[in-house]
């Protein structure tokens, strides 16, 4: 069933498609170049595996509409392992990371992206825009003044140039800042960096290559330490930028079927001799502006992408890398979410902190995999933090003052058990305490055990202990999940809280 | 939402059979004395855009700003095609009341006619609806888009309108020996619909000595043991689709009832479907059973 889609999301919207599939096409060009120059290969590296993910991916993908392609967060993964080891074992690892991430579709991993809270996202998609901006720094640096005018040009046509009337609003203006910045170079033979200088550009179709690498252990311990993150880095950006597609179209999407999709995808690319990539946030959302929905957008954008390459090269080789740059900071700042820093005064603190630690850590390790671990991590221990603040005990004397009775009520577990303990007083003289659980969960043996060392402190003390309401307050600790989805018996678990 | 079942339902979408439609809804209601729902869906069509723009660029929030213009787009739309379908949705219940239904349920549901049916199947005892919707309107040479969809994915007896109510008189039992024949049979002889009709049961077959004729006189006393119901039996021999059309207009039958869509759909795709072409030919409501 993997390669069946419906109708209507090939054919529902052919001219949107069409023409979003070919502004996409044109983005994506400077994109794949860019990020080939990251991860120091040849622009054919990336651009072969740009189309080669996009074509796969518009018929096995979960996701009609989404782009996917070489992306930087990928690319900045392997600069080391192209460096040490260079380009065959780049394209085993990426056969590699699609494997698993094939594997990761078939145990329905896709899930587990229930675990990343929305300002791990957003810290994310900043701590990429970030990275994309850093990563055109060396192209600004030790140059002439005409590369930071003609970036600045350009940055200018992008963000202008649809303002003019009539055909402002009909020729996508990244092209406009492409063509415009290398007729200037061209005519005044300005002597700056052009794509040419970076390597070598496509000049025939794909071809069909088994990558020259020992299939030996050895080769194995090389890759597996760069396919595993890459493959976790491709399977995030792909299901968030799904998530931000199901959002900006009101549809849903087969999570699971993308995380496939993205493994097939990868395959492809690296059999054809590119490089891994996912799902890109700027092009997808340049999609959907542009009108694209249907599964043909990323078809279009994948085939014309490669016609263009292959017989443009010699133009495309002529474009100065200032206009590339430009077309990188604008989807630095697209990709950047603004919004999420007028937030920072109004969201909690714990929240400010998980986004803000998630850009830190993925700034300083270039390693976005990491970057979402950490702020996983610290939105769970900021949860469990919140939640033993629901927790209290109150106590009543009877009226002998013999008998002291401690109701317990909230959520007992390995975070507010110290909280329980400290709540008796162990050193009132009573004969008999009861401890009353009716109201209580106890969600772990940390708390079971807690709870143990309070009755035998009692009972050191002298006093005779009784507990109430024990069974209800550890039917929460049962394991299996199944029992607990049923509403019957949440209702039953934590009926009358 | 009502929690009735058993629902005469009426799918209607303003169309120029949406009158038939309410027509016959209200006619099988009063006879069946069962309730009437009339039913309108706003299809929103998520996978065509409202919008293109081809700038091609992205800057600052164009993510957040791209959500929110096309949800006000979508806002806008929505609320328009919510007052034509209430509007819809009013006229048919006055008519329907006209027709002597005391308390039409109405209902207005978005997704697409399809999922909506399939959600409300088990309400429906029958459901009535127009052959071709407002995209075809006026070309009565085509069946509307999702027809063939709702036949096939809904398991409740569907009568499909293509022509103005009239009252109906005369019957006809398109009859071939399969299941959804014999259930037809059934149908007619048990349900109160047809008691004081004339049900003529036609079988077509390719040639005269077939066992699909001694199945069908098999039904044929089965309707007559049901009683109230006045039988006509024919056996005719030639291309199915052609002669139930010419002994329709012959025999002045107002409505056909028949089994839908019984072949696979491999050979349905190879041969074209029996069901699609009565659909497409002809020029009566047609009562379909799976």
């Amino acid at each position: 069933m993997l390669f069946f889609s419906k109708k209507q999301d090939w054919l529902g919207n052919i001219r949107g498609d069409v023409l979003a599939g070919t502004v996409v096409a044109l983005a994506l060009i400077p994109e794949a170049i860019a990020f080939s120059i990251i991860a120091g290969v040849d622009p054919k590296v990336g651009l072969y595996a740009s189309f080669c993910i996009a074509v796969i991916t518009a018929f096995v993908g979960g996701r009609p509409g989404m782009i996917s392609a070489a992306t930087g967060a990928m690319a900045l993964l392997m600069v080391t392992l192209v460096k040490d080891h260079g380009l065959q074992y780049l394209l085993a690892a990426t056969l590699l990371t699609g494997v698993i991430q094939i594997i990761a579709g078939y145990l329905k991993l896709g899930s587990l992206m229930r675990f990343v809270s929305r300002s791990v996202v957003t810290g994310f998609v900043n701590a990429l825009a970030i990275l994309i901006f850093m990563a055109q720094l060396p192209e600004l640096t030790h140059v002439s003044w005409h590369v930071y005018a003609m970036t600045a040009g350009g940055l200018g046509i992008i963000y202008l140039f649809p303002y003019l009337p009539l055909i402002g609003k009909s020729i996508p203006s990244p092209l406009v800042c492409i063509t415009s910045m290398t007729a200037v170079a061209i005519y005044w033979h300005l002597d700056i960096r052009t794509v040419g200088d970076m390597g070598q550009l496509p000049d025939t179709l794909p071809v069909f290559l088994w990558p020259e690498v020992p299939l030996t252990l050895e080769t194995l311990k090389i890759i597996l330490p760069y396919s595993v993150p890459l493959a976790m880095v491709g399977l995030l950006e792909s299901l968030m930028t799904a998530t931000i597609v199901d959002d900006l179209t009101d549809t849903t999407s087969d999570k699971n079927r993308e995380c496939k999709g993205q493994g097939f995808a990868n395959i492809g690319a690296g059999l054809l001799g590119g490089m891994a990539g996912c799902a890109m946030i700027g092009q997808s959302v340049i999609n959907v502006k542009s009108g694209g929905r249907g599964r043909l957008s990323t078809l279009v954008a994948g085939s014309f992408l490669l016609i263009m390459v292959v017989f443009l090269d010699e133009w495309i080789s002529k474009i100065p890398m200032a206009a590339l740059v430009a077309v990188m900071i604008m989807v630095s700042i697209g990709t950047f979410s603004w919004r999420s820093l007028l937030n920072l005064k109004q969201h909690p603190l714990s929240t400010n902190i998980v986004m803000i630690a998630t850009v830190i850590v993925v700034v300083w390790s270039h390693n976005l995999a990491l970057g979402v671990f950490v702020g996983v991590l610290l939105a769970s221990l900021f949860f469990a933090n919140k939640i033993s603040h629901f927790m209290y005990v109150e106590s009543s004397p009877d009226e002998s003052g013999n008998i002291r009775t401690y109701r317990v009520i909230g959520q007992v577990f390995f975070n507010s058990a110290d909280k329980f303990n400290a709540a008796f007083d162990f050193k009132e003289a009573v004969d008999k305490v009861v401890i009353d659980l009716h109201r209580a969960h106890f969600w772990d043996i940390t708390s079971v055990t807690a709870l143990d060392k309070v009755v035998i402190k009692f009972r050191r003390e002298g006093a005779e202990v009784e507990l109430i309401g024990m069974n209800e307050a550890t039917a929460t600790i049962v394991d299996r999940f199944g029992i607990h989805d049923k509403p019957e018996e949440i209702e039953k678990i934590m009926g009358g809280h | 939402m009502s929690t009735n079942n058993n629902l005469v339902l009426a799918g209607i979408d303003g169309s120029s059979l949406t009158n038939a439609v309410c027509d016959y809804a209200a006619w099988i209601a009063t006879r069946v004395g069962a309730p009437l729902k009339l039913l309108h869906t706003i299809d929103h069509h998520p996978e065509t855009a409202i919008k293109t723009d081809l700038t091609g660029n992205i800057g600052i929030d164009s993510r957040d700003h791209l959500l929110e213009d096309i949800i006000e787009l979508d806002r806008q739309r929505s609320k328009l095609r919510l007052q034509q379908g209430k509007q819809i949705l009013q006229t048919a219940k006055k008519r329907v009341i006209q027709a002597g239904i005391a308390e039409p349920f109405t209902n207005q549901r978005h997704g697409s006619l399809v999922e909506s049916l399939i959600e409300l199947e088990n309400d429906i005892r029958v459901l009535v609806i127009g052959v071709r919707g407002k995209v075809h309107e006026n070309q009565p040479d085509k069946i509307g888009a999702k027809l063939e969809s709702i036949i096939r994915s809904l398991h409740k007896p569907i009568l499909v309108i293509n022509a103005e109510f009239k009252v109906p008189q005369q019957i006809m039992i398109a009859y071939d020996g399969s299941k959804a024949a014999d259930k037809a049979v059934d149908m007619v002889a048990n349900s109160p619909l047809y008691k004081g009709l004339t049900c003529h049961i036609v079988c077509v077959s390719h040639d005269d000595n077939n066992e699909q004729f001694r199945d069908m006189e098999i039904a044929t006393d089965k309707l007559k043991l049901a009683g109230g119901i006045e039988v006509i039996a024919e056996k005719l021999v030639g291309k199915p689709e052609q002669m139930l059309c010419e002994y329709q207009t012959g025999h002045n039958i107002d409505m056909i009832v028949m089994g839908a869509f019984s072949h696979t759909r491999v050979r349905d795709w190879l041969l074209g479907s029996f069901t699609v072409k009565m659909l497409t030919n002809s020029h009566k409501p047609l009562f379909l059973l799976r």
